[in-house]
């Protein structure tokens, strides 16, 4: 071997591959992070790209006849007739008196398709039930378009496909380009989607109940998951003895935050349903469920906060004459406070995204009214998500999409605020 | 204006931190063969400017070094070479043994593994062989090649370093406190294997050690707030410094 | 949950938080009585707890009566009818008398913070053995019901039968028939999807963590690193739609166009948009290992001459390698109880292939599919449910519990 081996030409030709090696690892590390984040991109645009326009809906507004021969001919005014009304004629009155040259039962019946049929009767009779005395009037009201007519002006529905491949015929659409022309029809902010619950009717389902679910759900979970959480922590890091009992605790909690969110579905299910008689789809079993899912991750959370407050501070407050218990409580315990809100947050976070678990505890139920207490069944965002994404129309997608899209600003607020937290935290240090 | 025996000449050396300038113009020669020791109380640059002449210091973010220095009459920071040519000719060893996570045999073979020095299975035997006999280890591992060399003592793992670094057959071999973490018997054993590397490789030494400075170097200099204050031969260092401020730091007055 | 029981809740709550207040300010009277009693300086010695220990000790003991008091009325049947109006006197009988029982005990002798913190201990110890319990509820709840359908259908018949088909059991004739219940297609396809899965996740999981630990700069890192946190945070659901609406109908339009004919559903499908879910988990567990590669090693190689790729392949990657398997152990515990994903794309009809292009069906799919809806807890159908949780719980608890001593180890040696 010579001294000079690396000024050799094998040595440079060497050095070339060597280089060239390495450029390609380079490369690889690239691409890998180029995938991922083209796979965030493509889930996000897909999401995106069909849940925006569920945000807006299209809308006629009209002049609807309530007249008192229709809907009571006897004049009582008795609440519970003029509950089973028949609204609908009046609704279909009104929607023929915009084409009267229409006068063929199954044209007038396309005609009638315009309209949401349950959204505009349910409307009218909920004002006609709060205010009996509108009964003999106009009144001009805003009421939801069908679900095609929406898709139709959301150009989801093609006008060049042929017609009888499509669920809108020829003449609705003229209908239809005439009303919107007329300014009957028109697209306004989605608020059904926020204030409805589930429905049958894509354009009068919302996530009201499915929101209010999730709160519930999540109230529950962080009541019972955070002193759980918590307290665990501090039990484990400040008084527990190092001892084969203490360290089986600690592997039982490291391993619960990895046990598959299924298993706890079927203990929820096992223990809260049938050992205990709770009943089923309630937010309160859900927030138990999801309690014992995620409190491991707050645990942890807390743990590592409780290990990064130096050791100082409480040996500290002891030399004052503060008891153990006390320097833990009063001073450890605030410093790491902002590490244990990190860890909760992202504890509930992963709480809000839990679909498996209330699945086995029977949420799928098809809940049609906004839940007023946390043992009345109710569902959840991301089932309601899950519920939906079954259904193959066009418009359930666009509004699954939508779902998706509340769900996942409320999961990235939620995130971020806790990344954001935890960032100024490791500056501060 | 070059010294024409120098394997190294530093001309206006300055390092920076970010905004910190750590080292102030250094000029400095350092002859082929021998030990050449660098002392000064900590966080006086002396390990910085040990980390330039192999450029470790392109590894720390933030880092930058001006001047000129010259390796064989070579500028080491010319764009053109390529730093892992470099640190094949310039090894190092350091502060704290280092041994990778895989078999003795294995240790010394990286280096020759991976610029491709031997052809054949006998001669890389060969070369871990003479590697391990030159760094005064043979005797003690030969019979456990193939364990971790994790497992040995702290004065053999950084024998085994320094075995590991004169199997890709440096010129220069630098040494940043390599006996910070040894005990005194294994410390006397590096001593003496220093002692013996110096007849073939041009061995520069950050050390703490005044003592191991005066045993060991032909060579001394003194750095003091990132500045070189004096460098002159050993012996004159120590018995005789022209400057206060060695002085008082060789008499213990400063450090 | 009616609503007295919540008023009833309210009340303790109430009485709680009168016991803390009045004790304390009791204790606060006292304590200055004493002091002027005895000229202004009282001897620290004298005086054990602060006033507020006196309150929290009163509070506690007032939460623990009244809580006895609240179950035993539910138990009893009282928060209906006319069982309402005793519960709540005895109630505030038990909660106003051990306020004043407690007042009595005031002085400067009595050792309130002990007590206190005693209580605090106790309840720490409780809340921390709640993890225990849960481990042991799941275990016992998945047995019991396990042990019940093994009763109907052998053990050996379920763990190693090539015949899934528990739908058909529903038809009285049909119930426990052998070979109904032959779980190994069902194992076979959650098999296929995790190797799908981690054949994206691995590598692609692995080389982030390596270009964002060794290559990426501080900026870069500032950026990516919370994108890609962000796949993580989003629901397996969301994944699941997206696999439905978007992934499984290209994957069918890829082939097709290289004329295959694949249906919608198919382990691909679910396997890869499960491999994306889990890449930020194996990159940032495969980070936290790679970090703790002590950077001397680096430095070693680097003096040496060893290019990036070198150093990271032959030296980082050598000493990191056992906290990497543990990583990638826990990643496919994930792998296999994974449930939306599958549920949403993979199918619900076993099928025993080895073709990622087929459906295939996994273990938690078919829970899902057996427990929702009506569910008889006696018939097999729903009990197989259970065992099919069993062996998902032991295997995901055996790779986690290798995964984490591993990781522990590793950790504990650098």
């Amino acid at each position: 071997m010579s001294e000079n081996n690396f000024v050799s030409p094998q040595a440079v030709k060497r050095l070339k591959k060597r280089r060239g090696v390495e450029f390609r690892f380079r490369l690889w590390g690239q691409a890998a992070v180029g995938f991922a984040l083209a796979a965030l991109v493509w889930l996000l645009v897909s999401i995106v790209g069909t849940g925006h326009s569920a945000f807006s809906q299209h809308f006629m507004t009209l002049d609807f006849e309530l007249s008192e021969t229709t809907l009571d001919p006897t004049g009582a005014r008795d609440a519970e007739k003029l509950r089973g009304a028949n609204y609908r004629r009046i609704v279909q009155q009104t929607l023929y008196a915009q084409f009267p040259e229409v006068t063929e039962r199954k044209a007038k019946q396309e005609v009638f398709a315009l309209v949401s049929a349950s959204g505009a009767t349910n409307q009218l009779r909920q004002m006609v039930y709060q205010d009996p005395s509108l009964i003999g009037q106009t009144v001009r009201v805003t009421v939801p378009t069908s679900d095609q007519v929406d898709q139709l002006f959301k150009g989801y529905i093609k006008r060049e496909t042929a017609e009888d491949r499509r669920k809108v015929s020829d003449r609705q659409i003229a209908w239809a380009d005439t009303l919107k022309e007329r300014g009957v029809i028109r697209k306004k902010f989605n608020k059904i989607l926020f204030t409805n619950p589930d429905s049958r009717d894509p354009e009068l389902a919302g996530i009201a109940s499915a929101i209010l679910g999730s709160v519930m759900i999540l109230v529950v979970a962080f009541v019972l998951a955070f002193p759980i959480g918590v307290g665990s922590a501090i039990y484990l890091d400040e008084f527990a003895p190092k001892n084969k009992f203490t360290d089986f605790i600690e592997l039982n909690i490291n391993n619960l935050a990895a046990v598959p969110s299924i298993v706890f579905g079927l203990l929820g299910l096992a223990v809260f349903l049938n050992f205990m008689g709770m009943p089923r789809s309630i937010p309160l079993v859900g927030g138990m469920v999801l309690a014992l899912r995620v409190f491991p991750t707050i645990t942890i959370a807390t743990r590592s906060a409780l290990q990064s407050v130096s050791p100082s501070i409480v040996d500290g407050a002891l030399s004052l004459g503060a008891s153990h218990t006390q320097a833990v409580f009063k001073q450890k315990l605030p410093l790491a406070g902002p590490g244990i809100l990190t860890g909760s947050i992202i504890g509930m976070a992963q709480a809000l995204g839990e679909t498996a678990p209330l699945l086995m505890i029977g949420m799928v139920a098809f809940v049609t009214e906004v839940p007023t207490s946390i043992a009345e069944p109710a569902t959840a965002l991301p089932v309601q998500i899950f519920l939906w994404s079954d259904s193959a129309e066009r418009a359930w997608a666009e509004r699954t999409s939508a779902a998706i899209i509340v769900l996942l600003v409320v999961l990235i607020t939620m995130n971020g605020f806790a990344i954001w937290l935890r960032n100024r935290l490791e500056k501060r240090r | 204006m070059t010294d024409t025996n120098a394997k190294f000449s530093c001309r206006n050396v300055k390092v920076h931190y970010g905004d910190f300038e750590a080292l102030h113009g250094i000029d400095i020669d350092i002859p082929d063969r021998g030990v050449t020791a660098f002392i000064g109380p900590s966080g006086c640059g002396k390990s910085t400017f040990l980390r330039t002449f192999n450029r470790m210091n392109d590894t720390i973010d933030g880092c930058r070094v001006s001047g000129k220095i010259l390796m064989d009459g070579n500028d080491i920071y010319n764009k053109n070479l390529d730093p892992v040519l470099l640190r094949a000719r310039v090894g190092m060893v350091f502060q704290k043994p280092n041994p990778f996570p895989k078999s003795i045999y294995d240790n010394i073979a990286f280096g020759p593994r991976i610029h491709g020095l031997t052809s054949s299975k006998a001669e890389l035997d060969a070369l871990v062989e003479k590697s391990l006999r030159r760094a005064g280890l043979w005797d003690e591992v030969k019979d456990r090649l193939k364990l971790s060399g994790t497992g040995l003592s702290g004065g053999q793992q950084q024998r085994l370093v320094i075995a590991r670094a004169i199997a890709v057959s440096p010129e220069v071999i630098l040494m940043d406190e390599p006996a910070s973490a040894l005990d005194p018997i294994a410390t006397a054993k590096l001593e003496a294997l220093i002692e013996e590397l110096k007849e073939r490789y041009c061995i520069i030494i950050v050390t703490h050690s005044m003592a191991q400075a005066a045993r060991v170097s032909d060579k001394t200099a003194f750095f003091y707030m990132g500045d070189l204050v004096e460098y002159d031969a050993t012996e004159k260092i120590f018995t005789n410094p022209s400057n206060n401020r060695t002085q008082d730091y060789i008499t213990g007055r400063t450090g | 949950m009616n609503q007295i029981t919540v008023y009833m809740l309210m009340l303790i709550c109430a009485l709680v938080v009168a016991g803390f207040v009045y004790n304390r300010s009791q204790a606060l009277t006292k304590f200055r009585q004493m002091r002027a009693e005895a000229g202004g300086k009282l001897e620290l010695s004298s005086w054990h707890s602060q006033a507020s220990y006196h309150g929290y000790f009163t509070g506690w003991l007032v939460i623990f009566v009244t809580f006895t008091v609240f179950i035993a009325g539910l138990l009893l049947g009282a928060q209906s009818g006319g069982g309402v109006i005793p519960w709540v006197a005895v109630m505030i009988i038990a909660g106003v008398g051990t306020i004043f029982l407690c007042g009595k005990k005031i002085s400067g002798g009595f050792r309130a913070r002990t007590y206190v913190e005693r209580f605090v201990h106790g309840l720490l110890i409780v809340l921390s053995i709640i993890a225990v319990l849960t481990t042991l509820g799941i275990i016992l709840s998945l047995l019991f019901e396990s042990l019940r359908f093994f009763k109907s259908v052998p053990f050996m018949d379920f763990l190693f039968g090539f015949q899934w088909s528990p739908q058909t059991a529903l038809r009285a004739d049909q119930v426990g028939q052998s070979g109904s219940f032959g779980a190994i297609p069902v194992f076979a396809g959650t098999f296929l999807i995790m190797l799908v899965a981690m054949a994206i996740a691995g590598p692609i999981g692995l080389m982030i963590a390596i270009y964002l630990t060794e290559y990426a700069s501080a900026g870069v890192r500032k950026w990516v690193k919370p994108a890609i946190e962000i796949l993580a945070g989003v629901p397996t659901v969301v994944y699941g739609f997206f696999a439905l609406l978007t992934f499984a109908p290209f994957v069918r339009g890829f082939a097709e166009s290289f004329g295959f004919s694949v249906p919608t559903q198919s382990a691909l499908a679910a396997g890869v948009v499960m491999g994306v879910m889990i890449i930020p988990f194996v990159s940032s567990l495969s980070s936290d290992v790679i970090n703790a590669v002590p950077q001397t090693l680096r430095d070693g190689a680097f003096a040496l001459g060893a290019t990036e790729s070198e150093t990271m392949k032959q030296v980082v990657f050598t000493a990191a390698l056992p906290g990497i398997i543990g990583a990638f152990m826990l990643a496919i515990s994930r792998a296999i109880g994974e449930t939306m994903i599958v549920y949403m794309a993979a199918g619900k009809a076993a099928n025993l292939t080895a073709n990622p292009f087929e459906a295939v069906t996994t273990v938690t799919v078919q829970i899902v599919a057996l427990l929702t809806g009506d569910s008889d807890f006696d018939s097999p159908k729903t009990l197989v449910a259970f065992a099919l949780g069993l062996v998902l719980f032991v295997i995901t608890l055996l790779l986690n519990v290798v995964a984490l001593t591993v990781v522990r180890r590793y950790r504990a040696k650098y």
